[in-house]
């Protein structure tokens, strides 16, 4: 395998914290948003799923184009963070957490709202029944029933957030070890021709990406055929 | 002593009942689909909010005059619907442990070895669900409700998801939950085959309303409810074995007898011949006998294949389903019997309220 050189290692690190950040924080805000569209009979319920799924149809740079001139020094979210003392988060890690948790928020909330919808009323009637208030049912039998999207949920919003570019390029730029990611990184490469080293970032990413889809769908296979799961 | 009076409208459908059901034994709210017995029962546990009360003895669950409402978690009642709804992700023991936890030590007086010794499961508890029988899956779910010691236990159709024979296995833990728990149930059923077998308090139920409510023989023996107008119509007797006829393999019932003590009972309403299904002398039985199988005739019958025969009083007659037959309620002692007849039939005996007459009983199932 040919060698990475440390600014490569340096963009590897700088991406798997990257993704590992906004996978948390994902699951965290996404799984009590996944539970409240499950349940709710809300009106409007309709405009909080359409703005979840925005970034599936935005392309990343309009979106990229937005969060830049709210985090911007004239920007409400901006304004905000240099009231707080936190500076201004564009071309900043902290911003590439944020806009990568609004851009990979639909790749984490929907198939866990899937898996939520699937949980039989009837299951979490029986575990009230059986004396289980509220979060007891939620963390006893809603969380272990929906863990196969809870998986494909971690999944995928680490996986994409690792191959978001546009969003990246607008809000980051191309700091190395600030806001370089693998994608950018790579984008760097062909742009100076290395093809090479273009070729050891992009197949490792392509052999990245094959490796976690396949664990995944070994995991979640029907627990019947696993036997015990 | 369970009461409770709950109202709520949705579209197309109003629940407007009052109930008053014993502290002990099995009582079953009966009627057919979409008569409100689910949401009843439902609103008994809490998971659906109807207005109104809902009193287990001195204990308000429910009493919007004070704004009181227990979320179900804090009522202390079992749950079993038809579709058993087992946790799929824990194994049978970690099913039935998922109530047991939830329950304080010193609140605990059922625990998991009584239920699982009734209800035979010790052989299936490192079983996943998906694994199980409906029948076993049913057996799991009732003895999940009973490890939190529920001072009631509520059951929707416990039985309707099972076949035949599933039904027929399941029937006999049933029949031991309340003779072996003295805990009062409330059942919910469209088959009077189970209300017949397991009810001790019957509750009629008709488009969201209670039609009628009572014991169960009395209420069987009434010709003007839904009841009477069943395939399975017939009244329902309490009876002790009196004698064992073994050359026949039959045995002799002591009908309406009021000491079940070990001798023959001194008194009794009358004596009906069935087989004899192994039950020792003074066991006390239920005896069902459909109206289909009982015929009446001014004289005592000679020359018939029917060994049971009674004499008794016309109290009542009256239409039934069909235009072509009538039903017909005779006194014998104490007791009702319900005889279904042809309208033909009835004229030609020239049958009337107060008239002697002779009972012909032709069949009688006995529910140990």
């Amino acid at each position: 395998m040919p060698s990475f050189t440390a600014a490569d290692w340096q963009a590897v690190r700088l991406t798997a914290s990257l993704a590992s950040l906004s996978t948390i924080l994902l699951l965290v805000a996404g799984t009590p948003l996944a539970w409240w569209l499950s349940r709710t009979r809300s009106a409007v319920k309709p405009f909080v799923s359409a703005m979840v799924a925005m970034p599936l149809v935005l392309p990343p740079t309009v979106l990229g184009f937005y969060l830049l001139l709210l985090m911007g020094p004239q920007g409400p979210v901006g304004e905000l963070t240099q009231a707080l003392g936190l500076g201004r988060l564009p071309f900043t890690f902290a911003g590439l957490v944020v806009a990568s948790v609004i851009y990979s928020l639909p790749f984490v909330v929907q198939p866990l709202q899937q898996a939520f919808e699937a949980i039989p009323e009837r299951a979490l009637e029986a575990a009230a029944t059986l004396r289980a208030g509220p979060w007891d049912r939620f963390f006893t039998v809603a969380l272990p029933l929906a863990r196969p999207g809870l998986l494909t949920a971690s999944v995928l919003g680490f996986a994409h957030t690792v191959g978001e570019f546009g969003v990246v390029l607008m809000i980051g730029g191309n700091i190395p070890g600030e806001t370089r990611v693998l994608s950018v990184a790579l984008y760097g490469h062909v742009e100076a021709l290395e093809f090479d080293a273009a070729h050891r970032l992009a197949g490792g990413m392509v052999a990245f990406s094959m490796l976690v889809l396949v664990s995944l769908y070994v995991l979640n296979r029907p627990a019947g055929r696993r036997g015990a799961g | 002593m369970i009461s409770a009076a709950l109202a709520l409208s949705r579209p197309g459908f109003a629940l407007d009942v009052s109930l008053a059901l014993p502290g002990r034994g099995v009582s079953v709210l009966f009627g057919p689909s979409g008569c409100g017995k689910t949401t009843v029962l439902r609103a008994l546990a809490g998971l659906e909010r109807a207005r109104g009360h809902v009193r287990l003895g001195e204990e308000a669950w429910q009493d919007d005059a004070r704004g009181v409402f227990l979320p179900p978690h804090r009522r202390p009642l079992g749950y079993v619907i038809q579709e058993a709804a087992l946790f799929p992700h824990l194994t049978v023991r970690g099913n039935l442990e998922y109530g047991l936890k939830r329950i304080a030590p010193e609140a605990r007086r059922v625990g998991l070895d009584q239920p699982v010794e009734l209800l035979g499961i010790g052989h299936l508890m490192d079983r996943r669900p998906d694994t199980l029988s409906g029948g076993e899956r049913q057996r799991v779910a009732i003895a999940r409700a009973l490890a939190t010691s529920p001072r009631l236990l509520l059951m929707d159709e416990p039985l309707a998801a099972l076949d035949a024979a599933r039904k027929a296995e399941l029937l006999p833990y049933l029949d031991r939950l309340h003779a072996e728990l003295s805990m009062p149930v409330v059942y919910v059923s469209h088959a009077i085959d189970e209300v017949t077998r397991l009810a001790h308090h019957l509750v009629l139920m008709s488009d969201g309303r209670v039609v009628a409510a009572g014991g169960l023989a009395d209420l069987m023996a009434r010709l003007d409810l839904p009841t009477a107008r069943e395939e399975g119509a017939g009244v329902v007797l309490e009876a002790c074995v009196a004698e064992r006829d073994s050359r026949w393999q039959l045995a002799r019932l002591a009908v309406g007898a009021e000491a079940p003590g070990e001798s023959t009972p001194v008194s009794s309403d009358f004596h009906l011949w069935a087989r004899d299904h192994g039950l020792p002398v003074g066991s006390r039985v239920r005896v069902r006998v459909l109206a289909r199988d009982v015929s009446l005739a001014r004289l005592p019958q000679a020359g018939t294949s029917i060994g049971n025969q009674l004499q008794g009083t016309v109290e009542e007659i009256a239409g039934d389903e069909h235009e072509s037959l009538a039903l017909v309620r005779v006194r014998v002692g104490a007791s009702p019997v319900v005889a279904r007849l042809t309208r033909r039939s009835a004229h030609a005996l020239g049958l009337a309220p107060g008239m002697p007459v002779w009972v012909l009983v032709k069949t009688v199932a006995l529910m140990p």
